[in-house]
């Protein structure tokens, strides 16, 4: 898992079937310290995140796991809203 | 999953018959400024994009799988949405 920034959003009114309701969100990756690091991406939305939240996301299958057992296509997904980052 | 540009199409006779009646396609990943980013790739198509559209890619095996509705599918991209639009701050 990997911490994130939502940076925005994404409007698809022609998609798979299995994404219908579901929010896609921009994301940019960010270091511990909240600089931006690595590419952005697009991710399903499990946990109902807005745009300037922290959040952390999976990558890969497992993605589509908060959805089950409707098999959603997608290889990122938001999972969790950070509170606060503690980094001694 | 990749916001791309789709740039031409792609004809296979000779194909894993997994792939029978499935539309390839060649998407140009690309940024949020909509300039190219890395290699293209050949993704399968389950929405109808066509030619120029702006487009949501999965790469990934088995949501690409998904996508195409095929279980065990040698596939590890599908086009799985058309972008409207994209709202979003660098």
């Amino acid at each position: 898992m990997q911490l994130a920034k939502v940076i925005g959003d994404v409007v698809a009114t022609r998609k798979d079937e299995a994404l219908h309701g579901i929010k896609l969100m921009v994301l940019q990756p960010l270091n511990p310290d909240g600089s931006a690091v690595g590419r952005t991406l697009i991710a399903v939305d499990a946990v109902g995140a807005g745009v300037g939240e922290t959040v952390f996301f999976v990558r890969g299958k497992e993605a589509s796991f908060p959805f089950y057992p409707t098999e959603v296509p997608t290889d990122a997904g938001i999972v969790g809203i950070v509170d606060e980052i503690d980094v001694p | 999953m990749q916001i791309a540009r789709v740039v031409g199409t792609v004809v296979a006779t000779q194909k894993h018959a997994k792939f029978i009646g499935a539309k390839l396609l060649l998407v140009q990943p690309v940024g949020l400024d909509d300039k190219p980013r890395g290699t293209p790739l050949l993704a399968v198509d389950s929405v109808g994009a066509g030619v120029h559209e702006r487009v949501l890619v999965v790469i990934e095996g088995r949501a690409a799988g998904e996508a195409l509705g095929r279980k065990g599918a040698p596939v590890d991209a599908a086009i799985i949405g058309i972008v409207d639009h994209v709202d979003a701050q660098e």
